[in-house]
């Protein structure tokens, strides 16, 4: 990966605090420093409305990055990934949870039942690796399909696992005898912490392990690889990148970092709902990629904050906005609004802006240094 | 006997419907090597201006317009977006039109709200009898259509310029631009021609048995997709043998959904995935697919 400007995770909802992280040692550390300091301040100064959205962009970017390591890193495309988010969110609902009449539960601790949904997610994402390992681009786009709409049907039909079609209840993690919920008081420096402060710090751990550890996969011998076989496959070959397997494990690796966002996603809705997961969902996931740049992790982050913090934000503000109809007036919805807008962003960066908004980014920090840019490895200038 | 009969009668005109849908995908995919995810928008395009206009201008004009307003989007996505993008790679392309999709069918969406349209349709429901057998009149209209626009699109492709034009681009495109092939034109063509096929297909995916035209008409298209990718992305007899594998299994999946329960309610719509799901084990490449040989 010769990329030089992955080195940011911001928990931060801000894309700005992201903008900039030049190898340079002591300007890293101390972004670094202030990206973590925001991430701490955050719960103390904005309401629960922007708490749960922050928890809901930070668990989207962490599919996104697994999302990014397959599509933009591997080259292979998936439409599947709104299956692994399920596999995730009802893995660890169902591990968590006690038997309640008809809905069965295992009644695990709430730490390992996370874990193992996650290891679950994995397993399913092993188990398409014939199809995974074999198919290239587009066309396992078109298969992972697949992985949707049977995913749906399971959804639907295994009602004592799911709930069926009105879902069931999340049961809140529980680390150490801390609850991540209401249920107990606690309150730090006056600021009463409920559920949403405290997911909000969860959230921002989950997202910055997941985030360094797909750094280091991009960075280091797997990451070349799969670059690689996305650039040139019988090159890849040649030099004794075992392709199949590449693909295939880089799946896995992709599907366990969806089950992770799923659980996350499960814990800050708290109920989880088959419908939430079908191929809008998906399309959302590789719109987050595509639009924050293909192949980092950044880019991933930024692209997951824009994609699902804009229907949030035209929400809020949608009496003020231009275009925005208000419930009951005819126009677009907030909801719609955003979809459009990112829709049309997506083609937007396919053609002006390869690279995404962190290529974006790193052009204008270059322009500013007055440095040529950098001649980027991203797949559209491959 | 004559249940069975039925199913597969309504089977392999459904699989007409689709054929017609993956033919449009294998069009593009052959003529700009783009998989084209914007398809069900161009689908939902097409029957939307159709069920608009039937009652001011009357059907057969208003399926005219339908066809000719697909046609006209799909040559604006190839205009506006494919033929301006710089990106080498195809997959990036791929997801332009995702990003195509997503804008149009939210507008589509919102113009049609939770109304079913009409297609103002001459058939109604009124049902043939075949001996034993019947089929509603407009599935047997939508056999006989999709086949004539299927063979006349193979034979077009196979003895007119234009077919020839196509092929070459197809096979090898520098070549063919050395040629005198032009090939932006040979992929707007492309382009409209799906848009074209996808607007038939609408037709008859909203009208009897289905209530009409709704927002989730496209995405009955996806069932398309598998049918294009189980016959192959780059064979037009492919698509043809995909969409009646599909629309086969699918409608006696649903029809003995009763004996089949223990896989679940609606088995049927999820069938086309699954047969796509072991093909694919078995041969990678699909039924009619090139199998791309690159040996190290």
């Amino acid at each position: 990966m010769s990329e030089t400007s992955v080195s940011k995770r911001p928990p931060a909802k801000r894309p700005p605090a992201a903008g900039s992280a030049p190898r340079a040692f002591p300007t890293g550390v101390v972004v670094w420093a202030a990206v973590a300091a925001v991430a701490v301040a955050v719960p103390f100064y904005l309401d629960a409305f922007w708490l749960t959205a922050g928890m809901f962009a930070m668990s989207a970017a962490v599919g996104a990055i697994g999302i990014n390591l397959l599509t933009g890193a591997t080259g292979q495309l998936s439409m599947g990934h709104a299956f692994f988010l399920a596999v995730g969110a009802y893995g660890y609902v169902y591990f968590s949870a006690e038997p309640d009449g008809h809905l069965g539960g295992l009644g695990l601790p709430t730490p390992l039942a996370a874990v193992l949904a996650i290891a679950l997610a994995g397993l399913a994402g092993g188990v398409f690796s014939p199809i995974a390992g074999r198919l290239k681009g587009a066309y396992l786009g078109i298969a992972t399909l697949a992985l949707i709409f049977l995913g749906q049907h399971v959804l639907f039909s295994a009602e004592p696992v799911t709930g069926g079609y009105n879902g069931r209840a999340v049961p809140p993690l529980e680390l150490f005898g801390f609850s991540f919920s209401d249920e107990t008081d606690l309150v730090v420096m006056g600021i009463p912490f409920g559920a949403p402060e405290r997911l909000w710090y969860l959230g921002a751990v989950l997202l910055a392990l997941a985030a360094l550890f797909a750094r280091g996969v991009l960075r280091d011998r797997p990451g070349r690889a799969m670059n690689t076989i996305r650039d040139h496959e019988t090159a890849a070959g040649v030099m004794g990148v075992p392709v199949a397997r590449y693909r295939a494990g880089v799946f896995v690796l992709s599907s366990m970092y969806g089950g992770l966002a799923g659980v996350m996603l499960a814990l800050s809705f708290q109920r989880a709902v088959p419908d939430y997961f079908g191929v809008m969902l998906s399309l959302d996931y590789l719109a987050m990629i595509v639009i924050g740049g293909l192949g980092s992790v950044g880019g991933a982050v930024i692209g997951a904050v824009f994609v699902s913090l804009l229907p949030q934000v035209l929400t809020r503000y949608s009496d003020s906005m231009p275009l925005v109809a208000q419930p009951g007036e005819s126009g677009f919805s907030p909801a719609e609004a955003a979809r459009m807008l990112y829709g049309a962003a997506v083609v937007a960066v396919v053609l002006f802006l390869p690279g995404g908004l962190l290529g974006l980014a790193s052009r204008i920090r270059a322009s500013l240094a007055g440095r040529r840019p950098h001649p980027r490895n991203t797949r559209s200038s491959s | 006997m004559t249940t069975f009969a039925e199913l597969l009668l309504n089977g392999i005109s459904m699989g007409a419907v689709y054929a017609l849908i993956a033919l449009g995908f294998v069009i593009i995919f052959k003529a700009s090597e783009v998989v084209n995810f914007a398809h069900a928008s161009l689908l939902l395009a097409g029957g939307f201006i159709t069920a608009k206009l039937h009652g001011s201008i009357g059907f057969w004009p208003a399926l005219a317009a339908g066809i000719a307003g697909a046609a006209a989007v799909g040559c604006l996505v190839e205009f506006l977006v494919i033929r301006r993008s710089k990106a080498a790679d195809h997959s990036v392309l791929a997801i332009a039109t995702i990003g195509v999709d997503i804008v149009l069918a939210t507008e589509i969406a919102r113009h049609i709200g939770t109304d079913v349209l009409a297609m103002g349709d001459p058939w109604g429901d009124q049902v043939v009898r075949l001996g034993p057998v019947s089929i509603s009149e407009a599935r047997l209209a939508a056999l006989l259509v999709a086949f004539v626009l299927i063979a006349t699109f193979l034979l077009a492709f196979k003895h007119t310029g234009w077919g020839v034009a196509m092929r070459a681009a197809a096979e090898d495109g520098e070549t063919a631009a050395l040629m005198g092939v032009r090939l932006s034109r040979v992929s707007m063509s492309a382009w409209a021609v799906a848009g074209a096929l996808a607007a038939v297909a609408a037709l008859f995916l909203a009208v009897f048995p289905t209530p009409g035209l709704d927002k989730t008409t496209g995405m009955v298209a996806l069932k398309a997709f598998p049918a294009a990718i189980l016959g192959g992305l780059d064979s037009t007899t492919g698509a043809l043998v995909g969409g009646l594998l599909i629309g086969v299994t699918e409608a006696l999946m649903s029809g003995y959904q009763g004996d089949l329960s223990f896989l679940g309610r609606g088995i049927g719509d999820v069938a086309p995935f699954l047969v796509m799901l072991l093909v694919l084990l078995i041969r990678p490449a699909g039924l009619f697919g090139t199998r791309e040989l690159t040996r190290v």
